[in-house]
């Protein structure tokens, strides 16, 4: 391996003082953006060094709330990948619906468009009304935008053709109202979602689920922490319970690769192993 | 002329660059030896027929680039569409839905620069045809590592701007026409064999 230079050196002194002084453990991240997003952070802070941006963390815990900002990529849309959402109406709601309530897990949930996305295909399906939904996230600023559900117009528009491809029964703007340059969602839509700080670095199982959608979340983790996360989600399910990844996620690398079994491959649709 | 040790290739292309990709990679030997990975900006709502295409056309395996998976000799891999790709230091993939550079995800300067860190010395970067400036920075970041850099030489690229930012941004080691790239190519590999 290409030896560490000082940049990495100082990256891994950052993470290792975040987790001894604020126990956020980004330590298991992924290298090569977490690199890059700690020196757009920098240059955003208008400081010279990763050394610099250390000290600085250490002794003023609101500069760590904004470096937060930095660390966590709150980059989503609603209905991304249309086929998973196609998916999850064929395969998981027809064994959802024999349950006489459903619990659903949206872990790493940012700000909140798959949480809406998937409250509204339930709703769809009749499901809501009998549903939880346990939203979690890392970043307290991405859950408190989650839990207002005010998105961009002009991002409500390409989410309009994802509903529609993902198998989406009425006009979407139903579920939302359009005030100057931006869409608040139907607040009921989130009446069962319990928006909730979880880490799944640090902290434990909360709740026996039928479902985990976690998408885009585990590529910003290395091997060792991809396993436990799926640790957690494998723990959680119950018998049989489905767990949906983003579509160029896998754990075919990991090491549940045995332990769930895949129930529509393309569309990263996976069933806990009997 | 000393070849120098490379252990992969990165290239970068967009506007043009399918056809370019084809001339330079059709046809390789069978006894190709280098993993050789490959951005091409493509629309981010389709899938990448990418992999099919070359396939056809290669005596190697060509496949997308997954998340986690190693990054295996003699296969050429393809960034799929809607995702930065990136090769870690211990060599193997890692995607990530950082928000576009230079309106493209997968960027070409994002692969370069993590595919830098990864190799060092041990890296060529080439950069084709392509409309706008991504790659150029990636290929100063090869460079400044002590990687080889090959620009397809913009008189013969169908759209000039990207090998021109390559060239604004560093001094490429060569600024070549693709049939030269070719054989710029062959020539590396066949210095890596054991």
């Amino acid at each position: 391996m290409n030896p560490p230079d000082d940049t990495e050196i100082e990256l891994r002194l950052l993470m290792e003082a975040i987790y001894l002084k604020y126990n956020h453990d980004f330590r298991d991240y992924t290298g090569a953006s977490q690199k890059r997003r700690v020196l757009y952070a920098l240059d955003q802070l208008g400081l010279p060094t990763i050394s610099a941006l250390q000290e600085k963390v250490l002794r003023e815990p609101s500069l760590f709330a904004q470096l937060l900002q930095f660390l966590t990529i709150p980059v989503s849309e609603m209905f991304r990948d249309p086929p998973y959402f196609l998916a999850l109406r064929r395969h998981v709601v027809p064994v959802l619906h024999t349950y006489p309530s459903i619990k659903v897990w949206v872990a790493g949930c940012s700000t909140g468009e798959e949480v809406y996305s998937l409250a509204i295909l339930l709703r769809e399906e009749g499901l809501l009304e009998r549903s939880l939904i346990y939203a979690t996230d890392i970043n307290p600023a991405s859950l408190e935008k989650a839990r207002q559900g005010i998105f961009g117009l002009e991002s409500v528009r390409n989410y309009t053709v994802n509903y529609q491809r993902a198998g989406g029964q009425r006009a979407f703007s139903d579920y939302y109202t359009a005030a100057y340059d931006a869409a608040r969602f139907d607040p009921s839509l989130c009446a069962n979602v319990i928006f909730a700080d979880h880490s799944l670095a640090t902290d434990s199982v909360f709740a026996e689920t039928h479902l985990v959608s976690c998408r885009n979340v585990l590529i910003y983790f290395n091997r060792q922490l991809q396993d436990r996360a799926l640790g957690l989600f494998h723990e959680s399910l119950c018998h049989r319970g489905f767990l949906g990844l983003g579509s160029k996620e896998s754990i075919d690398f990991s090491a549940y690769a045995g332990r769930f079994d895949p129930l529509a491959r393309a569309e990263r649709l996976y069933r806990k192993g009997a | 002329m000393t070849v120098p040790a490379i252990e992969a290739a990165v290239i970068g292309a967009s506007a043009g660059g399918v056809d370019a990709l084809l001339a330079l990679l059709a046809g390789l030997p069978a006894s190709w030896r280098l993993p050789v990975v490959a951005v091409v900006h493509l629309p981010e709502a389709h899938k990448s027929r990418l992999a099919e295409v070359f396939s056809a056309r290669l005596p190697i395996p060509v496949r997308d680039a997954e998340d986690k998976a190693p990054v295996e000799p003699a296969t050429l891999y393809f960034a799929s569409p809607g995702y930065h790709l990136s090769i870690e230091r211990d060599r193997h993939f890692s995607l990530s839905c950082e928000p576009p550079l230079h309106w493209s995800r997968p960027a070409i300067d994002i692969l370069m620069a993590s595919a830098a860190d990864a190799y060092g010395p041990a890296l060529a970067g080439l950069l084709l045809t392509g409309a706008n400036e991504d790659g150029g920075a990636g290929m100063a970041r090869i460079h400044r590592a002590g990687g080889l850099t090959a620009v397809q030489d913009p008189s013969e690229a169908l759209v000039s701007t990207m090998p021109m930012a390559a060239i604004k941004s560093h001094s490429p080691t060569h600024i070549l026409p693709l049939r030269e790239l070719r054989e710029l190519l062959l020539q590396l590999d066949a210095a890596n064999a054991p």
